[in-house]
């Protein structure tokens, strides 16, 4: 198909399929604590709005889980269809993270989901606290050892190759290998900030239309401190994981930058912007800034960062690619920090729900985290390359041998099947998105439960009918 | 060391199939069974009669591919490899039964029968590519190197979509008897009238598999036909004609809860046949539960958690069941 080998597509239709699966576990992780944080609010203090925001959100939150479920089915099987000899050679290790990782999944919805999204009269306030709680939790539990999974790919320690098997020895160094903390807490903090953005800009879309409550106030205000507070966090966070990432995978970095060679004792520039060309191995049309490379990546005036050129060809990473990645993420970053102290300054002069340049802002900015997301999990997984295991296997040696035909077939099918049905999904959710909270939303609740037909097993039960339905309802613009 | 490892993790991954086929093989039945219901308030009924359980029957099949990877990481790499086009027709046919199951709900009447077409689709393409890759899989899948040495469409031969068609056919029964007892009145004579033709329909094609099977596998009939295997187990069979003649004599009755769980009898029957002629193979014909085992660093690592959260998750089933029981009418629509 269009010239690409079976290893292409193979790795294309991993691509696709997890690129759609991320965006659906990301919203549930900043939702489930956002939540948790509402619930925390509205029982502190007694404020019905913070009630009212906890009903309308727990319905897209189900919806989302749904998704998140259906499509993750399709990872845990991808592995062993498509990278069949990665699996053989580091199934030992990936494997039972993997498993813990769905066994927290399923742990969560037999237990808490279920109290959460069903139990609002059934259980006393506190307990239903606590299940919601826990639910956030269990989230950033399923983040850990997935990430766990994923960081040990990256920079592998803890094992030992015997017949040309992994074979851990020593599960703490497996799991806390040195590039998980800094992937686990820079992904959950996206994960926060990409949620926070999707609550603003469903804020502001309704702000935009004449529709203002309390409600929406306190969804675009909680949204914005997020995005004052954390976003320069994130950028402090992805700081120290690029000196992790200099440490222990340099030729990604060097790609990241596009830099290929030092020149003499000269401190590495930053380059801004440009075209790295494998071929001609250098970066054309380069923007650079003297002595920032070095200042970033080594917090030092003179010391070098190494270049591209120091490593074999076959060893680099696509740095077109990355690099263009590297800087949407960077960029969507800095429009975040810039949103955040916009707001403050609106905030102060008590412009924040009705400047309109700024709720359009906000609006714009809905993606930017989900953006955000997929541009850095590009960046982290191309920069790998040529490794699927880094330092250990190529990801030219991991993938069953299958024919170009088949890729074909089964990649057309993904995305047709991914976009029609993710597609409805989605169109659901923003459906009830466009509801717009309701000032005693919290009053009609959801019963439900084990057995019943709303069940956190189908967490989409959760989501009412009648909440969607009224999807182009002309009286948005009655409750001035 | 006491402690067999990989014969415990065999035995988590056999139960947790198990679990899978018994509990989503009649909910992927009423997908199949729905072209012979064209009424929406009976299609309705139909569906509300799985709705709050079957998304928890696909947990078992998830669980059963992550502990696969983790503690039979050779299996998993040659099983889904060597069988690759029909697992994705499968997940893809499940992904549209699970989608449409939801949506169809909350669709508009307009758009209803678009997901019922899904809905009836997925449920027919996910079992009929899981009974092919189950044939391919009994047909066993030769190996070289520790991969799959096998061409991409070993897979499609005469008895493997025999296969196909013979799951389609035991989960519509499955479906049918199942209906039997959650429903009443009109669906449920018109399940009565259909479980009669398609129990001999299950009893021709599980007589046909087990004559063909030994025929061109001589180790499988080894197995079997060598003395004294053959004493110790006669008794299937004989179970199996014993059930069905039970299965057939119930439906004549009228009996509401009896031809589900004799139906269910008979899958487990099937499944233990299979198992004696594999067993202790994980990819026949010649890698073993030992050969394709992780190491026991991993299998032992695995084995805490899931010892400790499959109880939670069998509970919370019966739990779920057990609120569920009894019969669901036109009246209990979904709100």
């Amino acid at each position: 198909m269009f010239g690409l080998e079976a290893l292409d597509l193979a790795r294309i239709q991993f691509a696709f399929t997890i690129s759609f699966h991320i965006l659906f576990p990301a919203i549930t992780i900043g939702l489930a604590s956002y939540l948790a944080v509402l619930e925390g609010l509205w029982l502190k203090t007694h404020d019905d709005t913070y009630r009212d925001l906890y009903h309308f959100w727990s319905k897209i939150f189900a919806v989302n889980f749904g998704m998140g479920v259906v499509s993750g089915l399709v990872m845990a099987y991808q592995f062993g269809t498509n990278w069949s000899r990665f699996s053989d050679f580091a199934g030992s290790v990936t494997g039972p993270l993997l498993t813990y990782e769905v066994l927290t999944a399923f742990f969560l919805e037999a237990g808490f989901l279920g109290v959460m999204l069903f139990g609002w009269n059934k259980v006393g306030r506190n307990l239903h606290f606590f299940a919601t709680v826990m639910v956030a939790i269990g989230t950033l539990i399923s983040t850990f050892w997935i990430l766990a999974s994923n960081s040990w790919m990256q920079t592998p320690q803890g094992f030992e190759i015997v017949n040309g098997q992994v074979i851990p020895t020593d599960w703490l160094a497996v799991i806390f290998n040195p590039s998980f903390p800094y992937r686990l807490l820079h992904m959950a903090t996206a994960a926060f900030l990409a949620t926070a953005f999707f609550v603003g800009s469903s804020a502001a879309w309704h702000l935009l239309r004449g529709k203002d409550n309390p409600a929406i106030r306190t969804m675009l205000s909680m949204a914005m401190w997020m995005a004052l507070i954390v976003a320069p966090i994130q950028a402090v966070i992805g700081d120290s994981h690029g000196l992790n990432t200099l440490q222990y995978q340099p030729a990604k970095i060097a790609a990241i930058e596009g830099h290929w060679e030092n020149i003499g004792d000269e401190p590495t520039p930053l380059i801004l912007f440009g075209w790295p060309d494998m071929k001609e191995e250098k970066t054309k049309f380069a923007v650079e800034i003297p002595y920032l490379g070095s200042l970033i990546l080594t917090h030092s005036l003179d010391k070098q960062v190494p270049g591209l050129k120091e490593f074999p060809p076959e060893d680099r990473p696509n740095s077109t690619i990355v690099f263009w990645t590297f800087r949407i993420m960077v960029g969507m970053g800095m429009l975040m920090i810039f949103t955040g102290v916009c707001s403050l300054l609106l905030r102060k002069r008590d412009r924040l729900y009705t400047s309109r340049p700024f709720l359009y802002l906000a609006l714009w900015m809905g993606p930017s985290g989900l953006i955000a997301i997929l541009a850095g999990w590009f960046t982290t997984e191309v920069g790998r390359q040529p490794w699927v295991v880094y330092g250990l296997m190529r990801t030219a040696d991991a993938s069953s041998n299958h024919t170009v035909m088949q890729m074909s077939i089964t990649l057309i099918l993904f995305v047709v099947v991914y976009f029609a049905l993710f597609g409805t999904g989605l169109g659901y959710m923003m459906r009830l998105v466009r509801k717009g909270p309701e000032i005693d939303e919290g009053k009609e609740t959801n019963e439900g439960g084990p057995g019943k037909k709303r069940t956190p097993a189908r967490p989409l039960s959760a989501a009412d009918d009648k909440n969607a339905e009224s999807d182009h309802s002309p009286s948005l613009n009655k409750e001035i | 060391m006491g402690i067999d490892l990989p014969l415990i993790w065999a035995v988590i991954i056999i139960f947790g199939i198990m679990m899978y086929v018994v509990m989503d093989g009649f909910d992927l039945g009423i997908g199949i069974l729905f072209p012979f219901i064209p009424g929406k308030s009976d299609r309705d009924v139909m569906m509300n009669t799985v709705a709050p359980v079957w998304d928890g029957n696909e947990t078992w099949l998830v669980l059963g591919g992550a502990a696969l990877f983790g503690a039979f990481p050779l299996a998993y790499s040659v099983v889904l490899s060597a069988l690759y086009l029909p697992l994705i027709l499968m997940l893809i046919g499940l992904i549209f039964r699970g989608v449409a199951f939801e949506f169809r709900f909350k669709a508009k009447d307009d758009k209803r029968y678009l997901w019922d077409m899904a809905f009836i689709g997925g449920s027919v393409t996910a079992t009929f590519f899981q009974g092919v890759a189950l044939g391919a899989f009994i047909d066993g899948l030769p190996v070289v190197n520790r991969q799959f040495a096998g061409g991409s469409l070993d897979w499609l031969t005469p008895f493997t979509l025999f296969c196909g068609v013979a799951l389609v056919v035991a989960y519509a029964l499955l479906g049918c008897t199942w209906l039997i007892m959650k429903t009443e009145g009109e669906l449920q004579e018109k399940m009565f009238g259909l479980a009669r033709p398609l129990a001999f329909v299950v009893l021709a094609v599980i007589g046909i598999v087990s004559i063909w099977t030994p025929l061109t596998h001589p180790e499988i009939s080894a197995r079997w036909f060598t003395l004294p295997n053959l004493f110790w187990f006669m008794p299937v069979p004989i179970l199996v004609l014993a059930t069905m003649y039970g299965l057939i004599r119930a439906v004549a009755r009228h009996a509401h809860y009896r031809p589900f769980l004799l139906t269910l009898m008979l899958i487990f029957l099937g499944y233990s046949g299979l198992g004696i002629s594999l067993w202790p193979n994980i990819v026949p014909p010649s890698i073993s539960i030992w050969d394709a085992a992780s190491p026991p660093q991993s299998q032992g690592f695995m084995l805490v958690g899931t010892l400790f959260i499959i109880p939670f998750i069998l509970g919370y089933t019966f739990w779920s069941y057990y609120v569920f029981r009894g019969k669901v009418t036109h009246e209990d629509g979904y709100h």
